[in-house]
């Protein structure tokens, strides 16, 4: 207990080997989520991390058990709820590959709108946060976050008007898409790509020519190739390490065959590295959308009939595992179906699961300022670490 | 090295069957499990780790599942073994992989399994006291939990 | 001879007594001697309260003092799940929150309110308990989503807790899964409406039926 009769006095010296334990989180404004680290300091360097997660476990796996396909792609959306249209397409994928479901041209086009607009609202959300964490350095602290969330807002007025809700969807379903794009909506599209590739250069201007930025980013947090793959981290944190491997190049699914796109990959390794990977994945996923806009074909947008219960899909017995590049990297399903219309079990595989997995490998003996940098260059969501 | 290789380097080396649909999966026994993982990384050059979980067959025990990718030649490998009734041991990837220290971790919370030869097997989503192992089958869904319901 | 350099001589800390900081927190709660300064505060409101025309000074006081509570409401920054993507944009560029006097405020212990803005698990409500009690009163609570409201989608997973107002008080429930920010924001101006209403210092009035 208190003793206000305690005299000594402790010589503290600053240099020695002691360990200092801190803890960051669970709620830090730059842990992007609920993420406890525990950090061992010697003096300002870090040392050792234990990384604690968990903490928005929400039973996706077993509630998949007990929802069936019509039910759960909703639900789906729940997981990386930053880039919610990839999260149900990695479920409808995997039940559409169990069942042998044909999925309509029209459909598979809207499919890859939705999901590289995702891609390109995902990415303005990690570059306004990432830049914030980083903190007053970059002019202003807040100045490009609250620019990209400007251009964010306009991607979610375009999904406003295509779903009805703004974060989490329930876009897809099995067999196909549930709604079919509003009068109006294309040019609408074109018009937001536009303005916003003009607005990637003016950032990238004003963070290129910005020292601070640059002093805290390259050489921060390298991965090597060889521990990259031997993690398993994915997406452009993969690509950033001079590993050429993208999905829709190297499996492609719903039609990625049909456009023309660049993998964009950097061999250094480090926080800049992944900020030129995403910056060019902006580009190349608005490029993407311009072409399935144009040659969006018509015709029916799903094969599955109207459905009079949610109990009416079923899928055969079998296993697959359905993946797609999301945001952050490969988001999969491992499905095992066994006849009825719920799934026996379902994997989820979140990109941010296994991107998170290396931070106990790439943080020790940074400062404490660059672990911020470090885990915004990964871009956690924490919906899919916990599931 | 292309797919084809692959499946007959597997089947000359473990002597099983390599399913090729709906993918390339291959089962061996327990015993041999960290051995296949070694092989697939060693020689088949699958090295980037994809996940690893588990499967709860009810009475027919657990399966370990694991995905291993070559990202070279873009194949995709699916590993598998079966545990047997009552069993919740197995080797542990750990040394081959090092992203399957988190899966297992995972595994462990979620089926109890123990990996053996794990660096620091401890519960990772849920609190070190938690009862029980969710995604085993008799686990119901909604197993209340005190103090907070 | 070998001169050694000053080394600086600091204080112990007097918390490395304590076990952890929940044992020097619990001291801090307890107060074993009494609140001595709110219970003075308090006794002499009272009494101006009861003398003869009296409550005219009290109620403007307290009109002034909720003026200046309502106007000033500092969330704390504490995101959950799902519904913390929408509530930074409630923050931001297009609704700007900032125009009603609410600043997001990264630490509990200068903040007023609490957006629980997702899916509380039996895993966090701890930690939610303990940044709730870090922060200074008067305080208040809003539960943003169908998750904090009831579980929402998840109620029925074995991890989840079935609604935040199991573990902390809540005054404003915003419906929906996520609330679009204009729901938060009328979450946010029935909030302050309920403060308008609070009477006396650091006391939570009666719910008002014009805003319930």
């Amino acid at each position: 207990m208190l003793d206000v009769n305690n005299t000594t006095r402790v010589e503290m010296d600053w240099s020695g080997p002691e360990r200092l334990q801190m803890n960051m989180g669970p709620q830090h404004p730059s842990a992007h989520g609920v993420f406890r680290a525990i950090l061992g300091l010697q003096g300002e360097t870090v040392v050792d991390v234990d990384a604690v997660i968990g903490y928005l476990h929400r039973c996706h796996e077993k509630l998949s058990e007990t929802l069936t396909y019509a039910q759960y792609p909703s639900i789906a959306s729940k997981t990386d709820y930053v880039a919610a249209m990839t999260s149900e397409f990695a479920y409808v994928l995997a039940a559409e590959e169990i069942g042998k479901f044909e999925v309509p041209k029209r459909a598979q086009y809207l499919r890859v709108i939705v999901a590289e607009l995702q891609r390109i609202a995902s990415h303005l959300l990690w570059l306004g946060t990432w830049c914030m964490d980083m903190g007053g350095a970059l002019g202003g602290g807040a100045t490009i976050f609250l620019y990209c969330i400007r251009e964010r807002e306009d991607i979610l007025d375009l999904f406003e008007s295509l779903v009805g809700a703004r974060l989490l969807y329930g876009f897809f379903q099995v067999g196909g898409v549930r709604y079919d794009i509003p009068d109006g909506w294309a040019e609408q599209c074109r018009s937001t790509i536009d303005r916003i590739n003009s607005r990637i250069d003016e950032y990238e201007q004003m963070l290129e020519d910005n020292a601070f930025f640059l002093a805290r980013t390259k050489g921060v947090g390298v991965v090597s190739r060889e521990l990259a793959q031997d993690v398993g981290i994915s997406g452009p944190l993969l690509r950033g390490s001079g590993i050429n491997w993208d999905l829709r190049r190297a499996v492609p699914y719903s039609s990625y065959q049909d456009f023309d796109f660049r993998v964009p990959v950097e061999t250094d390794g480090d926080c800049y590295a992944r900020y030129r990977v995403r910056m060019a994945e902006f580009r190349q996923a608005i490029s993407i959308t311009r072409q399935a806009l144009d040659k969006l074909p018509e015709g029916p947008i799903s094969s599955r009939p109207a459905l009079k219960s949610v109990a009416q899909i079923r899928i055969p017995k079998g296993e697959a595992y359905a993946r797609v590049e999301g945001p952050r990297g490969e988001v999969g399903t491992y499905m095992i179906s066994d006849g009825s219309a719920k799934p026996y079990r379902m994997k989820w595989r979140g990109a941010s699961f296994s991107n998170l997995a290396i931070l106990p490998h790439i943080i020790p003996g940074h400062k404490v300022a660059d672990v911020v940098a470090i885990m915004g260059s990964v871009d956690p969501v924490f919906g899919e670490v916990d599931r | 090295m292309t797919a084809d290789e692959t499946r007959a380097a597997l089947a000359s080396t473990f002597g099983v069957e390599v399913a090729s649909a709906p993918m390339m999966s291959v089962t061996v026994s327990p015993d041999r499990w960290e051995e296949l993982g070694r092989f697939a990384q060693e020689s088949l050059g699958c090295r980037f780790f994809s996940f690893l979980t588990a499967v709860d067959w009810k009475e027919q025990g657990l399966e370990v599942v694991a995905q291993v990718n070559n990202v070279d030649d873009n194949i995709a490998l699916m590993l598998k073994t079966r545990l047997g009734p009552g069993v919740t041991t197995c080797s542990s990837l750990t040394p081959v992989y090092r992203g399957a220290n988190w899966m297992e971790r995972e595994c462990f919370d979620m089926f109890g399994i123990r990996f053996e030869n794990h660096p620091d097997l401890r519960r990772i989503l849920l609190e070190d006291t938690w009862e029980g192992h969710p995604l085993l089958k008799s686990y119901a869904v909604d197993t209340p939990h005190p103090p907070y319901r | 001879m070998a001169l050694d350099p000053p080394v600086p001589v600091v204080p112990a800390p007097i918390w490395r007594n304590f076990k952890d900081l929940q044992e020097w927190e619990q001291l801090h709660k307890t107060r074993p001697e009494g609140d001595k300064h709110s219970a003075l505060f308090e006794s002499i409101t009272e009494g101006i309260h009861s003398f003869p025309g009296g409550f005219v000074v009290t109620t403007a006081a307290d009109a002034f003092l909720n003026w200046a509570r309502k106007s000033s409401v500092w969330p704390v920054t504490f995101g959950l799940a799902c519904c913390a993507i929408e509530m930074m944009a409630t923050f931001c560029s297009r609704f700007d929150v900032e125009r009603l006097g609410m600043v997001p405020w990264a630490s509990p212990r200068h903040s007023d309110l609490m957006i629980v803005s997702g899916t509380v698990t039996i895993k966090m409500a701890p930690m939610l308990l303990r940044i709730y009690d870090q922060m200074p009163d008067p305080k208040w609570a809003v539960s943003m989503g169908s998750c904090a409201n009831s579980g929402g989608p998840f109620r029925h997973g074995y991890h989840v807790v079935k609604g935040v107002d199991r573990v902390i008080p809540v005054d404003v429930y915003v419906p929906g899964c996520p609330p679009p920010p204009e729901s938060l924001l009328n979450g946010l101006l029935l909030l302050q409406d309920q403060i308008a209403h609070f009477k006396k210092t650091g006391r939570k009035a009666p719910p008002n039926p014009k805003v319930d």
